[in-house]
């Protein structure tokens, strides 16, 4: 039987050389008329405007361009169509953020049932009985698949639960008259945000570099411990896709000396039903109900980051709680000792509802079948591309990773100067997602971090492997070729990836116009 | 009894076959042996207690329609709720494009394949910059209220002072954000002192902010339109008295105020904030908020900016423009705990949404939602201060939303919400709680959404509710 051809050689993205927006503006033109006050409001209280005090009226219009409304709608159209989003191309790319298939019923009931859509979130509880009881049952959902006692769907990113959860354990300490512990101990391999959001919290943070192994250093986290440590926030499997089997050491350790430890499970997906954070001995624990839960990403969302905590650290959590008596839903604001809030109302409930239609959907072997197989294309995977040739695995060799691996085109750059940069801009010719090559710093030389997750089939992964082995010959044979690539995607390279010289920094278009006189010439 | 295997639409490869196939190339027999790397005890060995599945979509279209069925809506319900979520009109086209799967489901994707992602937000931030009347903004941030939380500690780190002063008319759930958000071990780090306002026409008390003001005070901040509705007259005068001081002058400002209220910049904000869900966005039970800052281009402030940034620039194909990342290493993706604060996935869709908003309503459409706004909601207070023992608490000019006290009528807001609602309607916010000297009273929101025959409507109920 002949080989199903998989790799998209004859792709081309869409390229509109679209204008910005604002070089379509054609004065006078109008995209939309908005309602206007009638008669019998003009006649009792005029312009409206007149109340305005002088100083504090607008005196010249906003710039904004004018533009029909079909020229607006094709613009965005032509914008859409040069993005490559997950419902048109391989999310496996995009490694530590779980780009799962988001099921079009979901979107379709949380973009256009009126019961979400047009619900406001001050109602009276009791005329928003459904919204309360999914946030109420979602609640339950995660405490089940993570052991945990209590969550809280308020935060609206994986870094802002993360965040509350710093403030949670900043909290805790205080109110227990604990004024000495200042420290958070994370790893380089946790996702930047276990180092960050506790800096933003105040605490001084102390990151440990990976030992020979790939796992974070046991013995510097024991040196490092003390009873100035608030806490320790990691990531397991971390960002390598490698889970650490000694991880109760760590919580144990950190356990001793007072200290919480809060789990970031934004790398859950490998684990559901398998593993969870109360059989580790986590205080807290956070998801991702956007990755993991199969809410899209939005450009950057909207997203949800669920807080979980054991029983003792339930009245830190943020306000108002969704709370059931068996009869009826409310919101409870009375928790003195709490955070307070992190995100105004209850948070995404659009990002909220997705989830709990998928977890429904699925049910407990559902979501272990989801886990399994996101676990197996990923072995199946690192099998495959371990095999093209430039390619090279750090750490835990003959370890079995769970949801993704960090590769490393290290040999290939040593070969033929194409490093991961060129291979990532490359990839995007044949329809395939730029992948996400690693947070800073690269500890790992030349990374590339890609997670086939539960959405694709063995063909996808096949797909992708071509791709690989296509660009890794080409760097062989022709590495020219891909110093200028992309050669068929929605842009070419631009001139400057990072712009930091302040003479160059254009974030808006009225900024580009200062600077570079009168526009695109 | 040997169960047949579901096979998923959303997981592929438990299909029998290929996942036996696949098991092979990866050398196991059990799946559970791809989790050899987890030692026994920290498996989990029970099964979780979760409701049977749905499996099919019809039925779980059926079974979600059931339980958002149980909400009363803005649809079937005249609603005068704002307090920062207020119902405006939303055009069709912003519906349209959010809904675009490749912007739905793009993430992280660089500036050449998603070269379109990059200039929606872009766009977005340069709509905003216009209506601001500033030249720099980052990508979006979670809500108002975090951006009202970083633009007080960028100012604490543009002047190294350690006292914030705060308007005691500020929105309540805002206020908490930023209390915690202030917070830090060792406490306190940032000082918040509370600035008192006059009950009758909501304005700052001058003398109560002279008396606070000192060169340790980092920024003075208010809102324009403030929570309570009522237009801060004194704004300017505020922020020569900041700026004297040496302190940032930051306002919250609402976005859909603009094309009628003069942007804060031109009336002396260094640093402009707010959250951009009037612009082109649904109630969504609240789950359509998204912050936006605002400031001049001086690298003073720019470089204290903690999102991700997205600068125009040259490609190597001639005449081609493309984005490049501003100032990576200021965020936290590019320095962990070095960086500004943290960044993070937050509402970037719905930044995208705005920025088509603003596309489609220019300059005039600015103008005209903003002037029926005012026109509306002052209509709406005049028809309910006729209402026998109701009054309208705030003498001072307003914009959307206005404070309707109900103390003459004996009833509490409370009483008069429950009543409203057999009228089909959602009574304005309840404030007894958040402002007890303001009594019963309650915080009524209109938009260019409500006619006429609507806040007569509200007339009448409230005339009914009020005298049972």
């Amino acid at each position: 039987m002949a080989k199903k051809k998989l790799l998209r050689n004859n792709y081309h993205q869409a390229r509109w050389d679209e204008p910005i927006i604002f070089e379509m503006s054609v004065p006078g033109e109008r995209g939309v008329l908005v309602p206007r006050a009638c008669e019998t409001i003009t006649g009792q209280v005029g312009d409206g405007v007149s109340a305005i005090p002088a100083g504090l009226r607008r005196k010249k219009a906003p710039a904004l361009p004018e533009v029909n409304q079909m020229r607006v709608n094709r613009h965005y159209y032509h914008l859409s169509q040069e993005t490559l989003g997950t419902d048109v191309t391989l999310g496996i790319s995009e490694g530590t953020c779980t780009m799962k298939y988001s099921p079009k019923i979901q979107e379709h009931m949380a973009a256009r049932h009126p019961g979400i859509v047009n619900v406001h979130p001050l109602q009276d509880p009791e005329t928003m009985q459904g919204m309360l009881e999914i946030y109420y049952k979602v609640e339950q959902f995660l405490k089940e698949i993570s052991g945990m006692d209590a969550f809280s769907l308020q935060p609206g990113g994986g870094a802002h639960a993360v965040y509350g959860n710093a403030s949670i354990i900043r909290a805790y300490h205080r109110a227990r008259g604990d004024k000495n512990r200042t420290e958070i101990i994370t790893t380089m391999f946790s996702h930047p945000c276990d180092a960050a959001t506790p800096n933003t919290a105040g605490f001084k943070v102390i990151t440990l570099m990976p030992d020979e192994s790939g796992y974070p250093d046991l013995e510097a986290m024991k040196a490092a411990l003390s009873n100035r440590t608030a806490g320790i926030m990691i990531t397991n499997p971390e960002d390598t896709g490698i889970y650490n089997p000694r991880i109760e050491e760590y919580v144990k350790a950190a356990h001793a000396v007072g200290a919480l430890c809060s789990y970031d499970q934004a790398n859950a997906n490998g684990m559901l039903g398998i593993h969870r954070a109360r059989e580790a001995d986590f205080d807290l624990v956070h998801f991702n109900l956007h990755k993991t839960f199969s809410a899209p990403h939005g450009c950057m969302g909207p997203a949800t980051g669920a807080i979980g905590v054991k029983e003792f650290l339930q009245p830190y959590l943020p306000v108002p709680r969704v709370e059931f008596d068996g009869q009826k839903y409310t919101l409870n604001y009375n928790y003195p000792e709490s955070i307070g809030k992190v995100r105004t109302y209850i948070g995404n409930a659009n990002v909220v509802l997705k989830a709990y239609m998928w977890i429904m959907q699925l049910g407990a072997e559902g979501l272990k079948e989801a886990a399994i197989c996101s676990v197996l294309n990923n072995q199946y995977f690192m099998k495959k591309i371990a095999a093209i040739p430039g390619v090279v695995i750090w750490y835990a060799k003959g370890k079995r990773r769970l949801e993704q691996v960090r590769y490393s085109w290290e040999k290939l750059k040593q070969d033929t100067g194409v490093g991961t940069d060129e291979v990532n801009k490359r990839i995007v010719d044949f329809g395939i997602e730029h992948y996400w090559t690693s947070h800073h710093p690269w500890v790992v030389p030349e990374p590339f971090t890609l997670e086939p997750c539960d959405s694709y089939n063995k063909e996808d992964l096949d797909e992708y492997v071509e791709a690989l082995s296509q660009i890794s010959k080409e760097a062989y044979e022709n590495a020219d070729f891909l110093k200028k690539a992309p050669h068929k995607a929605a842009c070419h390279r631009p001139t400057h990836d990072a712009i930091d010289d302040p003479n160059l920094i254009a974030v808006t278009w009225r900024q580009y116009l200062k600077k570079k006189g009168k526009g695109r010439q | 009894m040997h169960k047949k295997p579901i096979v998923y639409p959303y997981i592929p490869n438990s299909a029998p076959e290929t996942k036996a196939q696949m098991m092979k190339e990866v050398g196991v027999t059990d799946p559970m042996q791809l989790y050899e790397e987890i030692p026994e005890h920290l498996k989990y060995k029970q099964s979780m207690q979760l409701p049977e599945p749905i499996l099919d979509e019809y039925s779980i279209r059926r079974h979600t329609d059931e339980i958002l069925s149980k909400n009363k809506t803005c649809d079937d319900y005249l609603c005068f709720l704002g307090a920062g979520c207020a119902q405006h009109f939303v055009p069709a086209v912003c519906d349209e494009i959010n809904g675009r799967g490749e912007f739905l489901t793009a993430y992280v994707g660089e500036s050449m394949g998603d070269h379109g992602k990059w200039q929606a937000l872009f766009e977005y931030c340069s709509l905003m910059g216009e209506l601001m009347d500033m030249d720099v903004l980052s990508i979006p941030m979670y809500d108002g209220g975090q951006a009202a939380s970083t633009s007080l500690r960028m100012a604490n780190r543009i002047n190294d002072r350690k006292k914030v002063l705060l308007p005691a008319t500020m929105n309540p759930e805002i206020a908490m954000i930023v209390k915690n958000y202030l917070s830090s071990v060792p406490q306190p780090e940032i000082q918040i002192v509370t600035i008192g306002f006059d009950i009758n026409t909501g304005l700052m008390d001058l003398n109560d902010l002279k008396k606070n003001m000192s060169n340790d005070v980092a920024a003075v901040f208010i809102e324009n339109p403030s929570y309570l509705g009522f237009i801060e007259t004194q704004a300017e005068e505020i922020g020569k008295i900041a700026r004297r001081a040496g302190a940032e002058f930051i306002v919250y400002t609402d976005p859909i105020s603009l094309g009628v209220m003069e942007a804060p910049a031109n009336y002396g904000a260094t640093i402009t904030c707010g959250d951009y869900h009037p612009l082109g966005l649904h109630l969504g039970a609240g789950g359509c908020q998204g912050g936006f800052i605002a400031t001049n281009d001086d690298m003073k402030y720019v470089s204290e900016f903690k999102d991700l940034m997205y600068g125009l620039t040259d490609t190597i194909q001639e005449g081609e423009l493309g984005f490049g990342e501003v100032l990576y290493d200021r965020t936290s993706y590019g320095s962990r705990d070095k960086g500004k604060e943290f960044t993070g996935t937050s509402t970037g869709l719905w930044a995208i949404t705005a920025g088509v908003y603003l596309s489609l309503m220019g300059p005039k459409g600015m103008e005209e939602v903003g002037t029926t706004i005012m026109q509306n909601s002052q209509y709406a207070a005049k028809k309910i201060s006729q209402v026998p023992g109701v009054k309208i608490q705030m003498s001072s000019p307003f914009f959307k939303e206005f404070v309707v006290n109900f103390d003459m009528t004996g009833k509490s807001v409370a009483q008069i919400n429950k009543r409203l609602l057999e009228f089909k309607i959602f009574g304005g916010k309840d404030l007894s709680r958040d402002f007890p000297q303001l009594g019963q009273s309650a915080l009524y929101c209109v938009t260019e959404v409500h006619q006429h025959k609507d806040l007569d409507k509200l007339a009448y109920a409230l005339q009914g509710a009020v005298s049972c």
